[in-house]
């Protein structure tokens, strides 16, 4: 099974290198961008079948490692 | 850093690998250095925090033991759990690498027994993420009990925002654990030892822990 979890920073945490992507696509000339926060995508396959069972692996690999909670939500998806 | 334990406290620290799973018998500090650690892929120290020997370390610190964690070894500790707060990318994008001023803002701790409270450093720095941060429950908690023992600050000891290298909160450049014996700085005391090399400033903070620990040079 494919799988897919995304980590990003909190609302609120400051994000130098999102700011530094927007600085740059504005001297790109890319009008129209109010901000950018950068995040992490981390595409996973999982043994097995059992959607729920994956479901509640991916969350337990985002608590231990994947995301530092102090500082970022995460996001899972069970791709099939 | 091993040069400078020895010279310190005139016993030869004991190196202890990654992948094991106990510390030396008779272990009274721990010290987790800087440099890099895993690429420092993911999040600086977020690898290296789960390696094998963690959990002696965290055993040790549970105990009482001293942990002494400085700049990546810093990260270490905090994505440890073994103290509050993240490490993140300098608010300025740059990867710092000069002298600083710390202003020590107490001296009746095993780590900083060896300064006078208020005493100003001179210590290096050599970091890109170094920018402290934390929820503002945690930051009131470590400051309402004491616990940032060192400050980024000018020359003359005063806390100012062009003195604040990296963006830490509240200048924050070292905290101490709950109980007092685990500390994380990102500045670079072991370097500034011998008078070679230009400053002494840093020598305090071995000696004191030597002191403490009732084996000093």
């Amino acid at each position: 099974m494919k799988a897919r979890v995304t980590v990003t920073l909190k609302t609120g945490i400051l994000d130098p290198q999102g700011k530094a992507i927007e600085g740059a696509l504005r001297s790109l000339g890319i009008d129209g961008v109010a901000s950018v926060r950068q995040g992490k995508v981390f595409d996973i396959e999982i043994e097995g079948a059992d959607p729920a069972k994956a479901e509640a692996l991916l969350k337990q690999a985002a608590d231990k490692l994947l995301a530092n909670t102090v500082i970022e939500n995460y996001d899972v998806k069970v791709l099939g | 850093m091993a040069r400078t334990l020895a010279m310190t406290s005139g016993h030869e620290p004991a190196m202890v690998w990654h992948t094991e799973t106990e510390l030396p018998k008779g272990t009274d500090l721990v010290v987790v250095p800087g440099g890099f650690s895993y690429g420092d892929y993911l999040r600086c120290g977020a690898i290296a925090a789960r390696a094998p020997v963690m959990d002696a370390v965290r055993s040790h610190a549970a105990k009482g033991g001293l942990v002494l964690g400085v700049c990546n070894g810093f990260q270490i500790l905090c994505e440890a759990g073994l103290l509050p707060g993240v490490l993140m990318r300098n608010a300025q994008l740059r990867f710092i690498c000069r002298d600083v001023h710390l202003r020590v803002e107490r001296s009746d701790t095993p780590f900083t027994r060896g300064y006078n409270a208020g005493q100003v450093i001179r210590v290096p720095v050599a970091h890109g993420e170094g920018n402290y941060i934390a929820d503002g429950e945690t930051i009131a908690k470590l400051e309402g009990e004491g616990r940032v023992i060192f400050r980024y600050s000018s020359p003359d000891g005063m806390i100012d925002p062009n003195f604040n290298h990296n963006g830490a909160t509240n200048g924050i450049a070292g905290i101490v654990s709950e109980n007092g014996n685990v500390l994380g700085m990102m500045p670079h005391p072991e370097n500034h030892v011998d008078a070679d090399i230009g400053s002494t400033d840093g020598r305090g903070l071995f000696a004191g822990v030597a002191a403490h620990l009732g084996n000093a040079a």
